[in-house]
């Protein structure tokens, strides 16, 4: 087995994709590193010449103001406290909120890409796994080995893993080693705010709790690679169903931008929260944003994940063993 | 050559969407010999390879590889087997040892030396190290033939070997292929729609047509049975009217007469003309060509 997924992972080595993967992430990077300075340089510039500290000191008063008030809810007063002991922590330890270290720079660029720029990066790899088998006519003499079926499959499916992980560990150490070099390379343990949840239309801070960054980041991460396995998954699905790689990209591409563009419009429309696309977004639950459509959570999520994932892990290796091979 | 034979296909049927592909198709190939399929395009040359070696399910029958079930049994029945199923498909993008190696690890029987052998035995030690597109057809079908045989295999399939190949690589692949044959004690299979190809290289042959096997025999059997002998002889007619009491004549060109070869009445016939007056000026044996008896086996199905 493992001298199968050698073989595989030879061949994806062979044909460049990775390396193609890599110069991508290595472009956008300091792109979005860049737009990120400009941002903040122009925040700093709103402020004035007014120290950051002044600022958070003032943002502290004003909640501590709040709390002393006594029409509070219960729960308001709950999150308040933790907001204002997080508030603190960034004044004692003389960190600048607004002044994101690369660590921060990571966290968003992994939200931000989680619902599409990664998934594209997955279907890049992962398309053409079986497909070019099977369009290259090398799949006849994989096919007639000593060796059953299922393994060779399995010996892919393996490769796309490790694939999915180094995409995804290139993408966290990429963006934090280029956005260091602007930004420092400091803030893990920068306290963060998570446990946010949504029932009706409120929002529940009962769970709220401090965290420090790498902690978050760290959840975050496995988010991205989950989601990334499920996306990995369902195109090594579509990849052994179809022999033409150009069309395993189209049909990923458009259930991906779907997705992506179903988000804003399903809100009431329920059961379109059952689609794999509209369930991508797992870090958002993390920080505690709104939901697309009501009373998905993140177990929710998950769970269709998993399901479409599972349903196309099996579709994939019934195929493959019983197909005849033309 | 010993009896047990190292493929045995039986009673093999393929329906695809109802429509019966191949039909009742049975053969078998002892070690040492090169067994030729011979058939038009689409006669069910390939669907049938694709069969033996596991890549499509037959609807009936069976297929054994060295006594093992492809079915029941595929990766003992696979460790047997060898083959090129239409093109070498080879990855391009690797080179022709990394080729070899990548197939020589699916299989943990296969020894590490085993690699440096077949190149040899092919002949491909030179551009070994460079990468399999900047290879010519011939050297990749040389490839394809190192794969094949990296894991010392019983049977040998290859389906249409000289395609695409100049006169000179064909030449060269026939005399490879007999060598295999009789060096390795190897069973090969050879399919063509080439029927020169098929009677320079083969022992027996098996003549498909629509699907099923029209004739299995020796290619000299084959022949022999068709071997014809003309005549020319004066005065013609009466000659004609002499051995049309002894056998079947019919007219050729220039004024001869052709009847089947019969090698004990062949005398007799002679005689009775030569007692009879008549001048026997010429008798020749003549073989058909194998693609005489194609068309006569398969009523005139066009082949290429």
């Amino acid at each position: 087995m493992i001298n199968l997924v050698r073989n595989e992972m030879l061949k994806l080595l062979r044909k460049k994709r990775l390396y193609v993967i890599v110069l991508i992430i290595a472009f956008l990077v300091p792109l979005f590193t860049y737009a990120q300075f400009k941002q903040i340089q122009e925040q700093r510039e709103k402020m004035g010449t007014q120290d950051w500290r002044t600022v958070l000191q003032q943002e502290i008063t004003d909640t501590q103001n709040r709390l002393s008030s006594s029409r509070l809810q219960d729960e308001w007063r709950k999150y308040l406290k933790i907001r204002l002991s997080q508030q603190q922590y960034y004044l004692e330890n003389d960190i600048d909120p607004n002044t994101p270290g690369a660590p921060t720079f990571m966290r968003v660029f992994v939200e931000n890409s989680i619902d599409l720029l990664l998934p594209l990066l997955v279907m890049v790899i992962v398309a053409d796994l079986v497909s070019s088998e099977a369009s290259g006519g090398t799949i006849k003499l994989l096919l007639t080995r000593p060796v059953k079926r299922w393994r060779i499959l399995l010996s892919k499916y393996v490769a796309m893993l490790l694939s999915v992980s180094f995409i995804v560990l290139s993408v966290a150490f990429l963006s934090y080693a280029i956005s260091g070099l602007v930004f420092g390379y400091g803030g893990w343990s920068m306290p963060l705010l998570t446990g946010f949840s949504v029932s009706g239309d409120e929002l529940v801070t009962d769970f709220v709790h401090i965290i420090p960054q790498w902690q978050y980041i760290l959840m975050e991460f496995g988010l991205v690679w989950y989601v990334c396995v499920i996306v990995g998954t369902l195109t090594f699905m579509l990849s052994v169903l179809l022999r033409s790689t150009a069309a395993v990209m189209g049909i990923m591409l458009a259930a991906l931008i779907a997705g992506a563009i179903l988000i804003n419009m399903v809100s009431s429309w329920e059961s379109a929260k059952y689609f794999f696309m509209v369930n991508l977004q797992l870090t958002n639950y993390i920080s505690g944003m709104a939901t697309p459509i009501q009373g998905m959570t993140l177990g929710f999520s998950m769970t269709v994940l998993a399901v479409w994932g599972l349903a196309g892990f099996i579709i994939s290796f019934v195929t493959f063993s019983k197909r005849d091979i033309y | 050559m010993t009896n047990t034979p190292a493929l045995e296909v039986n009673h093999l049927t393929k329906k695809i969407k109802g429509k019966q592909i191949i039909k009742d198709v049975s053969f078998t190939l002892y070690p040492g010999e090169v067994f030729g399929f011979l058939g038009p395009n689409g006669a069910g040359k390939t669907t049938t390879i694709r069969m033996i070696v596991g890549l499509i399910s037959p609807t009936s029958g069976t297929i054994k590889i060295g006594g093992r079930n492809v079915r029941t049994e595929f990766t003992a029945a696979m460790k047997h087997l060898g083959c090129i199923v239409e093109n070498p498909e080879l990855y391009p993008y690797l080179t022709g040892w990394e080729n070899l190696d990548h197939f020589a690890r699916m299989d943990s029987s296969i020894p590490k030396d085993r690699l440096a052998e077949v190149i040899t035995l092919v002949g491909l030690s030179n551009r070994i190290h460079d990468r399999v597109s900047t290879y010519s057809l011939g050297m990749r079908q040389r490839l394809g033939i190192a794969q094949a045989l990296l894991g010392k295999p019983k049977v040998l399939i290859l389906d249409e070997p000289t395609n695409g190949l100049d006169p000179a690589g064909i030449r060269e692949m026939r005399e490879f292929i007999r060598q295999l044959a009789a060096d390795e004690n190897l069973s090969v299979l050879v399919s063509s729609h080439l029927l020169s190809e098929i009677q320079l290289m083969c022992d027996r042959v098996a003549i498909i047509s629509k699907g099923s096997v029209i004739r299995t025999d020796s290619v000299d059997n084959l022949l022999a049975e068709q071997e014809r002998v003309i005549w020319k002889a004066e005065p013609a007619h009466l000659a004609k009217q002499l051995l049309q009491e002894e056998t079947v004549v019919t007219e050729g060109p220039d004024n001869t007469l052709i009847t089947l070869y019969n090698e004990p009445l062949l005398p007799e016939w002679n005689k009775k003309l030569v007692m009879a007056g008549v001048k026997v000026k010429e008798m020749r044996t003549q073989l058909p060509s194998l693609e005489d008896l194609f068309l006569e086996v398969t009523g005139g199905e066009t082949i290429d």
